[in-house]
This record gives C-alpha cells, structure tokens and sequence, in this order.
C-alpha cells in the first residue's frame, strides 16, 4: 500500500512536468491545428537558460522566471520565422518547419555547448526529505507539484479571465470569426506561442533539475507530453493536464511493478490503445467543430 | 447624388487561386439605406461581403468606405473603422456562452459604460438571449444562433451592417421576425447591406438591390422596381 502510494506521489510529480508541456502542445495545437514539433526543444532551451542562471549564482525563481521569459520569445520567433508563412500552404508543410526547427535548436545547442550531460548546481535546492505515513517526499517533489500548480492557475486566469484568453479561445474556435470581430489573429497565436513557450520552458527546468539537461532532453519529455496531449484530447486545456498526469502515474506504476524497461513502451502502447477506442481522447470533442 | 455614398465598391475583382469569383463589381450603399445582393448559389454574394470585411483580398479594383480606401486594411482593422459582419451559418463560437460571445463583439471598444448600455439593449430586444445568457452557444437553437450573431455584430457598434443570408434555414415566422428586426436596426441609423436567397423579403425591406450572377452584376435598381421585373420574378421569385 505504501509502495502503490510512493509510486502515485512519483507519478505524479513527473506527471506534472509532462503536463505543463503538454498545455503548451494542446494550445498551439488548438489555435493553429500544427503538432509544434520544436516545442520540446523549447523544453531543452530552457533547462539551458535556468541552468545558465543557476550557475551564475541565481536562485530557483528569478533563474525560472528568465528561462520562461526567454523561450516565451523563442515561441513567438519561432512562430513568425517558421510557420506564418507555411501555415496556409498547407499543415505538412508547417509540419515538415517544424521538425526543421526542432533538429535546428537540437543541433545548434549541441554546436555552442557540446553534448555533455549536465546539472544544476546541487544548492539550488539542497535535498531534503520528509517521511508522511511511510510515503517519502522530497522537496524536489513540492518544488514540481508547486510551480506546477502554480503556472496552470495562472494559466487558467489568463484563458478564462482576461481579454486576450477570450481572444485566443475564438480563436481557435473559428478564426475569421474572429477577425470579424476585430480580434488580430496572428497577434492572438503569437500570444499563444508566447504562453505555451514559457510553459515549456518551466517544465525544462524542472526536468533539468530531476534529471539533467543535455541537447537531446527535450525529445522523450516532448514525445510523452504529446502523448499525454493527445490522451486528454488535443486541443483541450483542461485534458492536457489530466492526460499528462495520468501518464506519469501509468508510467510510475509500470516501472515500479512492471520493470523499467517497460516504462517508455506502456507509453506508447497506450497512445495507440486510445487512438484505436476513443480517437478524440479523454476529454476531447466528439467532432472536431471546425468549420 | 452629390453626397459621397458610405460604400463604395470599384471594379472589385476576386479571384480564390484560380477560380475567378468576382468580376468587376460595382456597387454603392448611401448612409442610412437597407441594399440587398441577390443571386442563385455561387453567384459571390458572400465573397462581395468578405472582401468588404478584409477576410478575403481583391485582387484588383477599390473598396472604400466613408471615403477612406480599406482595400488593404486589415480584416480586424476594418470592424474598427465601423463595419460589422453576421457572416452566412452564424459562426458564434459555440464552445463559448452567449454572454462571452457578445461580449467578443465589443472586444474592439474600451468604453465600458457605453459596452453595458449596448449589452442591456441587445439584450432587450433579443429576450431569448436574456434568458440563455449563461448557456454554451452551441446549443441554441438555430434562430437563437441567428439572433446572437446579430447581437454580436451589433456589439461592434457599427455604422454599417453587412448580413449574409440571416433567414436561412429559419422558419417562415422567424424568418418576419428576423427582417423587421433588421429593419429596425436600420431605423436607428445603422446602414445595412443584406445578402438574401429569400428575394421576396430582402425587396421589400430593401430601398435598392443588385442582382449578382456568376460574379457579376447583372441589375441594379430600386428595390421596387426589380420586384416587378419580369428575369427577377421568373429567376428569384418563382415565376
Ligand atoms: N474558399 C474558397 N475557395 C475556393 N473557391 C471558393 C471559396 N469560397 C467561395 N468559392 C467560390 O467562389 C464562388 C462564389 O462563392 P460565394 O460563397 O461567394 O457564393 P454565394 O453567392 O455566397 O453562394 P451561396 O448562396 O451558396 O452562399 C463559388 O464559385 C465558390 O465555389
Ligand atoms: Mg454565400
């Protein structure tokens, strides 16, 4: 009982990182219809940013508040430069960008900071750990479940409370409605890029500082975030982040009774499994209401 | 004339890649007129009120209102500068309530006193809405979709309203109710330029109409008169 529980707790602190990706992937996805395959290079540029600061002697909120700003502007310059002017062309062709950028951010990294695998400095949060009712929590635990629960409230105040959230939910929904209503689109998926980056970029950071941070971290993280995406149902909010702690507690649960080498296959077995019974995902629209 | 009209559409030209939608339009709306744009289907009745509202480029010739050339302008610019579309199938944003929805047509404007007048008075004159204020747009009914795509475009405060087959698919007592509020609408000094498959309503509640045909524009006149002319009756009015 007090394993099922410490894999539960495990689960879901890197549940959580899983969904503050995958917010990133479903509103990019919502608002352009375009799988943002860079995105979890984001993720990867902004453990570098955090763990830049870190190293420069800054602590856990300011060097996380400059990675988010940092690859809140990545998002919006990948956007203007990659997709607006592939996107109408057609999807594969802003598919085909995206991965173009994805392997760009991969191999650049690689090309100005080596492959070398590193980690954050061990005093940006000196381990501890607490004992409650036999499960053991680490502060590491906390620090995700925190910033995490934080940034998906403010998340949700900014898309449900504010001017632009309504905007960018209208258009998603139908954007020359929108423009009708004199909302600028491509301001609107800028935002969009904007928020969902920084999203990305809080999660690199947490992942960083759990693992560690090399060029090529963003991929598995990325990959399993679009899983968890697409579980909750892509282009749903609210699913993404159930999806993606859903996924870390599945995956928690294999590697611990299973064995770790199944880990990463259950993850993918169960994309496939939803994809075959409920194609539009856990919390997903039953048609697409595109017009 | 002598007075400039409020729209003005010169030799407009539309083409969607290679299908040549509109050739050479010419059409004026005078402040305070109801206009009607007739046509079979496929006729460009909807591409000439896209192109007014910026969705869709012209490829060549002008479109200027108040005097102002907005050819090139921006779609969400254009909503700014004072002209509102209830673009053909409704388009409210159904995942969104009829308050937001309404609340998205004055997302250009900043004075708040002015928004909740204007909000009290879509609201009066469409109770329906009133009492589904709350509600998902998706599921009201089709009439109740038509009447808040009005409001939402009223909502913009515009000078000009164009309307894109607002009676289609309603019901013949919905679809009387619709035009006199259209007509009211217009008696409160909001110019409209209607697009109707239903001819018969759209020349009564219309000063002057044109007639599109393939892209062209093959009559224009008082409203009046075209309802007596003898192609209109045969091709819009059934016989
Ligand atoms: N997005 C588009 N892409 C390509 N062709 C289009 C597009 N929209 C319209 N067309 C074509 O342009 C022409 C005019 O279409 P439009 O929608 O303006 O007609 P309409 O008069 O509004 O017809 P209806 O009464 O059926 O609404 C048609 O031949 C149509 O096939
Ligand atoms: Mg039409």
């Amino acid at each position: 009982m007090q394993d099922l529980l410490q894999q539960l707790l495990n689960g879901l602190s890197q549940g959580s990182i899983y969904a503050l990706i995958a917010v990133g992937y479903t509103m990019i996805y919502g608002i352009i219809q375009l799988i943002n395959f860079a995105h979890g290079d984001v993720i990867m540029v902004g453990a570098y940013v955090a763990l830049g600061a870190a190293l420069m002697g800054f602590g856990f909120i300011p060097s996380l508040i400059l990675a988010m700003i940092t690859c809140a502007i990545l998002g919006v310059v990948i956007e203007r430069v990659a997709y607006r002017k592939v996107r109408p062309v057609s999807r594969l062709a802003a598919l085909t960008s995206a991965i173009g950028v994805s392997l760009f951010l991969q191999y650049t990294m690689m090309y100005f900071l080596g492959a070398d695998i590193r980690s954050f400095p061990a005093d940006i949060l000196p381990e501890r750990t607490y004992t409650l009712g036999g499960v053991i929590v680490t502060n590491k635990d906390l620090l995700v479940l925190g910033t995490t629960l934080v940034l998906v409230i403010i998340l949700q105040f900014i898309i449900f409370r504010t001017r632009t959230g309504k905007a960018m939910r209208a258009v998603s929904f139908d954007g020359q409605a929108a423009q009708l209503m004199g909302i600028n689109v491509n301001y609107t998926v800028a935002f969009t890029f904007f928020i969902g980056s920084a999203m990305a970029a809080a999660a690199g950071m947490l992942y960083g500082i759990c693992f560690n941070v090399q060029p090529l971290m963003g991929l598995m993280p990325g990959l399993k975030a679009f899983i968890a995406a697409v579980l909750g149902g892509i282009g749903s909010v609210p699913g993404a982040m159930l999806g993606g702690i859903l996924l870390g507690m599945t995956e928690s649960l294999v590697a611990a009774f299973g064995g770790s080498m199944y880990r990463d296959a259950v993850a993918f077995i169960i994309l496939i499994l939803i994809l075959l019974i409920r194609p539009t995902g856990l919390l997903g629209k039953g048609v697409q209401e595109k017009v | 004339m002598g007075v400039a009209p409020l729209l003005d559409l010169e030799d407009l030209n539309v083409h969607y890649g290679a299908i040549w939608a509109l050739k050479g339009i010419n059409l004026t709306v005078g402040e305070g007129e109801i206009v009607s744009l007739i046509g079979a289907n496929g006729a460009g009745k909807s591409t000439t009120l896209r192109a007014i509202s910026g969705v869709i480029k012209a490829s060549s010739g002008g479109i200027s209102f108040q005097g102002e050339d907005i050819t090139k302008v921006p779609a969400h610019d254009v909503v700014k500068m004072g002209i509102a579309q209830v673009p053909e199938g409704r388009r409210v944003f159904a995942n969104l309530s009829v308050l937001e929805n309404l609340e998205l047509g004055a997302y250009i404007r900043k004075d708040t006193k002015g928004i909740k007048q204007d909000l009290d008075d879509v609201l009066d004159r469409f109770p329906r809405l009133q009492e589904r204020i709350g509600q998902v747009a998706g599921t009201l009914s089709g009439g109740e979709q038509q009447m808040l795509a009005i409001g939402r475009a009223l909502m913009t405060r515009p000078k000009l309203m164009l309307l894109d087959e607002p009676s289609m698919g309603l019901a013949p007592l919905l679809v009387k109710e619709i035009f006199s509020i259209i007509e009211e609408i217009n008696q409160e000094g909001t110019t409209i330029l209607l697009v109707e498959q239903n001819a018969r309503m759209a020349l009564q509640v219309a000063s002057r109409a044109y007639v599109l045909e393939t892209g062209r524009i093959v009559l224009d006149g008082p409203a009046k008169e075209l309802a007596q002319n003898e192609d209109v009756k045969k091709a819009y009015l059934g016989g």
